[in-house]
C-alpha cells in the first residue's frame, strides 16, 4: 500500500464515520416527526412470493383511496412472512399455504394473539415447460414422479416426448424450501414426500419462469399470474388417462383444475382499525379486481369472509 | 505485509530525497495529543481482534445447543449430501454437497481470475503507458462498484443463455456460470493489491536488473515477482476470500442446486448462498437455525484453514530466501 492509497482509506473510513453519524441523526429526527404529526399510519405486509406482485398492486390502489395509509410489502416466502408476523413484526402475512398447526401454536405463545385467516384470491398452480417442448398434457403422478426423492422419471422419452434439441434429461426447476408453493406442491402433489435433491431450487416465481424460458429440456412451477411467451402451461390431469385441465381463472375458480390453492392474509386476533379497513377494501369488489388484473382469480361475491 | 516489503526504508536513511523534520523540543500540548492520538490507534487495532473474536463466539453461541444435543450427528453433517431441513418424514442435515459446491466455484472463479488479474497487475504496473495506465485503472474500479445483487441479475438473464448457447450448456445457471460471474467480482480486488506489491518494489533493482542487461521479460520473472512474491499472495488470498464469502450472486448464478457436480455445466449450491436462502424462514432457536449457524461456523473454519495455509506458505517462502 502507498502513500496515497493509505490517505484515501483513512479519509473514506472518516467519510463514512461522518455519514453514520448524520445518518443516525436524521433518523431520530424522522421518528420524532412521525410521532409527532401521527397522521400517516403504515401497514407492514410481508410473505408469499407468489403474491407480492398482486399485494404490491393492492397498496398501490389503496394509496390512491386512502392515501393517508403506507402499505409497506415485502416478499420473502410465505413463511418468511409467517414467522415475522409470529414475532409480531408485521401487520399481514401474506401466504400461499395455511398456516401449519405449530405455526398457530408459536404465534400465540410469543403475542397471546390467535392468528386470524382471510382468503383474498385464489391460484392455480401451473406447471410451466419451455414453449418448444412438445409436451401438453401431465399428470399429478407423472409430476410427483418428477419430483419426488426416488422418483423413477428423469428423462423426456419417459414421457414419450421427443426434444427439438435432442436433449432428454429433465431438467427440474424447484422453489426455495421457505416458499409456499413448495409446500403446496410437497403436499398435494408429492402427498408429503421429500424432493428429489439435485433440482435447481430457486428464489422466486419470476426466476423460475425465467429459467424455464431459457432452458430447453427444464420444468417448473408457480403461480399462473408469472407466465411469459417464453414458456408454456400444461394441462394437468388428476390421474393418468384422464383428460387434462388448462390453468385459468375458470378451471380454478369452479375447482376442476387439480393443483388450485387458495391465497391468503393472517393477522394477529381481530383485525382492528386501518388494518381491518384495508383487507376489507381488498374483499371488497375494487379489491377483487386487481386480483384478476394480476393474472389471479378472485373469490365470487357470495364467498368472501368478512 | 507492509513492514516486509523490500524498500520501505525509515527515512534515516534516504536523506535526500526525503528530508527528516528537525527535532525540536515539544510542548507539552504536542506530546499528550500524540499520546491521545496514540491510544486511539491502538484501540482501534485491539477493537479489530474484539470484534472478530465477538462475532465468532455469536454465531457459534447460536450453533452450539444443536452440536451438543445428542440427536445431532457431526459425521452426518460432514459427509452427508442430503439436505432436507425442512422434510415431513425424515430431517436430514448433511452438507457435503455444499462444502463441494463452494470449493468448485471457488477454484474454478480463481483459475480464471489469477492468471488475468496478476497479468493485469503486471501490465499495468510495468507495460504500459501512464495514460493507458489510469484508463485501465478506472475501468477496473467500476467493475469492484457494480453490487454483487447486478452480477448476480447479470449472471442469471445473460450469462446464462449465452452458455446455454455456445458452450452446450444443459442450464445456463451453473458452476462455470458462477465461477465467471465471482472471477469478474474479484479480479479487481486482486489487480489493485498485486499492482501495489510490484510498484513497492524499489526502482533501484529495475535499474540494477536491466544495468545487468536483463530483457524486460527476465526482469519481471527473475527480480520482480520473487520481489513482491508476499504482496502477490496476499492479493491471490484476498480474492480466495471474496470468492468463498460471496453470496448474491452466486446464489443467482450456480442454479441452487443441492447435489455434487460432474462437470463445470452442473448447477451447485454454496454454503452462502444456502444460509441466504434459508435463515429467512427458519424459526428463531429451531434446530434448521442452529444448524445454518453452524454452517456459518464451518465458513469460518474455512477461511482460517485458507489463512493459515497462506501464512505457512509465506513463511516457507521467507526461510527459504533467506
Amino acid at each position: 500500500m502507498n502513500r496515497e492509497t493509505k490517505f484515501f482509506l483513512a479519509s473514506a473510513a472518516a467519510c463514512l464515520l461522518l455519514a453514520t453519524a448524520a445518518g443516525c441523526g436524521g433518523n431520530k429526527s424522522g421518528d420524532a416527526a412521525g410521532k409527532a404529526a401521527g397522521a400517516r399510519t403504515v401497514i407492514q405486509n410481508k410473505g408469499s412470493d407468489t403474491m407480492v406482485n398482486i399485494a404490491q398492486a393492492w397498496a398501490e390502489a389503496y394509496k390512491k383511496a386512502e392515501p393517508a395509509v403506507e402499505i409497506e410489502v415485502s416478499g420473502g416466502g410465505s413463511g418468511v412472512g409467517i414467522a415475522a408476523l409470529s414475532k409480531g413484526a408485521v401487520d399481514i402475512a401474506n401466504s400461499s399455504r395455511n398456516m401449519k398447526a405449530k405455526e398457530v401454536e408459536d404465534a400465540k405463545k410469543n403475542t397471546g394473539k390467535e392468528p386470524r385467516e382471510f382468503i383474498v384470491g385464489y391460484d392455480a398452480l401451473a406447471i410451466f415447460v419451455h414453449k418448444d417442448n412438445p409436451l401438453n398434457e401431465i399428470s399429478m403422478e407423472q409430476i410427483a414422479r418428477i419430483y419426488e426423492e426416488g422418483g423413477d422419471i428423469t428423462k423426456w422419452s419417459d414421457l414419450g416426448v421427443k426434444l427439438p434439441g435432442g436433449q432428454d434429461e429433465i431438467v427440474r426447476v424447484s422453489r426455495q424450501s421457505s416458499s409456499g408453493t413448495y409446500e403446496f406442491l410437497r403436499e398435494h402433489v408429492l402427498k408429503n414426500k421429500d424432493f428429489r435433491l439435485g433440482s435447481r431450487d430457486l428464489n422466486g416465481s419470476k426466476e423460475v419462469v425465467e429459467l424455464v424460458a431459457n432452458t430447453a429440456g427444464a420444468i417448473g412451477y408457480s403461480g399462473m399470474g408469472y407466465a411469459t411467451p417464453g414458456v408454456k402451461m400444461l394441462r394437468v390431469s388428476e390421474k393418468a388417462g384422464a383428460p387434462g385441465v388448462a390453468p385459468t381463472l375458470e378451471s380454478a375458480k369452479n375447482k376442476t383444475y387439480p393443483i388450485s390453492r387458495s391465497l391468503q392474509m393472517y393477522t394477529l386476533g381481530e383485525p382492528q382499525g386501518a388494518v381491518k379497513k384495508y383487507i376489507d377494501w381488498i374483499l371488497s369488489d375494487a379489491g377483487q379486481a386487481i386480483v384478476e388484473q394480476s393474472g389471479y382469480v378472485s373469490i365470487p361475491a357470495n364467498m368472501r369472509t368478512k | 505485509m507492509i513492514k516486509d516489503e523490500p524498500g520501505l526504508r525509515s527515512c534515516e536513511e534516504k536523506p535526500g530525497i526525503n528530508p527528516c523534520p528537525v527535532r525540536r523540543n515539544r510542548s507539552a500540548w504536542a506530546t499528550s495529543g500524540e499520546k491521545v492520538i496514540e491510544l486511539i490507534i491502538r484501540t482501534s487495532g485491539v477493537s479489530a481482534i474484539f470484534f472478530v473474536l465477538a462475532i465468532f463466539f455469536f454465531v457459534f453461541r447460536e450453533a452450539a445447543p444443536v452440536l451438543f444435543s445428542g440427536s445431532f450427528k457431526l459425521g452426518q453433517f460432514l459427509t452427508s449430501v442430503e439436505w432436507y431441513p425442512t422434510s415431513a418424514v425424515n430431517v436430514r442435515y448433511g452438507t457435503l454437497a455444499l462444502i463441494v459446491g463452494t470449493f468448485s466455484v471457488t477454484i474454478l472463479a480463481m483459475l480464471i481470475a489469477v492468471p488475468f488479474g496478476l497479468g493485469v497487475a503486471v501490465f499495468i504496473s510495468e507495460f504500459c503507458k501512464p495514460k493507458t495506465r489510469e484508463s485501465l485503472k478506472i475501468i477496473i474500479e467500476l467493475l469492484a462498484a457494480i453490487p454483487s445483487v447486478v452480477w448476480g441479475f447479470i449472471g442469471l438473464t445473460v450469462m446464462s443463455r449465452l452458455l446455454v448457447k455456445y458452450a452446450g450448456a444443459e442450464v445456463g445457471v451453473n458452476v462455470l456460470n458462477g465461477a465467471i460471474i465471482l472471477a469478474l467480482m474479484s479480479i479487481p480486488i486482486i489487480v489493485s493489491i498485486g499492482e501495489d506489491a510490484l510498484k513497492a518494489v524499489p526502482d533501484s533493482y529495475r535499474e540494477a536488473g536491466l544495468a545487468m542487461g536483463a530483457t524486460r521479460w527476465q526482469l519481471l520473472y527473475r527480480v520482480l515477482i520473487p520481489a513482491a512474491k508476499n504482496g502477490l499472495l496476499a492479493a491471490v488470498l484476498l480474492g480466495i476470500g471474496r470468492a468463498v464469502g460471496e453470496t448474491m450472486a452466486v446464489l443467482m448464478a450456480t442454479g441452487h442446486a443441492v447435489h455434487i457436480p460432474t462437470g463445470v455445466l452442473d448447477s451447485v449450491r454454496t454454503l452462502t448462498a444456502n444460509i441466504a436462502a434459508e435463515l429467512g424462514e427458519a424459526p428463531v432457536g429451531s434446530d434448521h437455525y442452529r444448524v445454518l449457524f453452524l454452517t456459518g461456523v464451518l465458513l469460518f473454519v474455512i477461511t482460517f484453514v485458507v489463512n493459515l495455509t497462506a501464512d505457512l506458505v509465506i513463511r516457507g517462502i521467507k526461510k527459504s530466501n533467506r
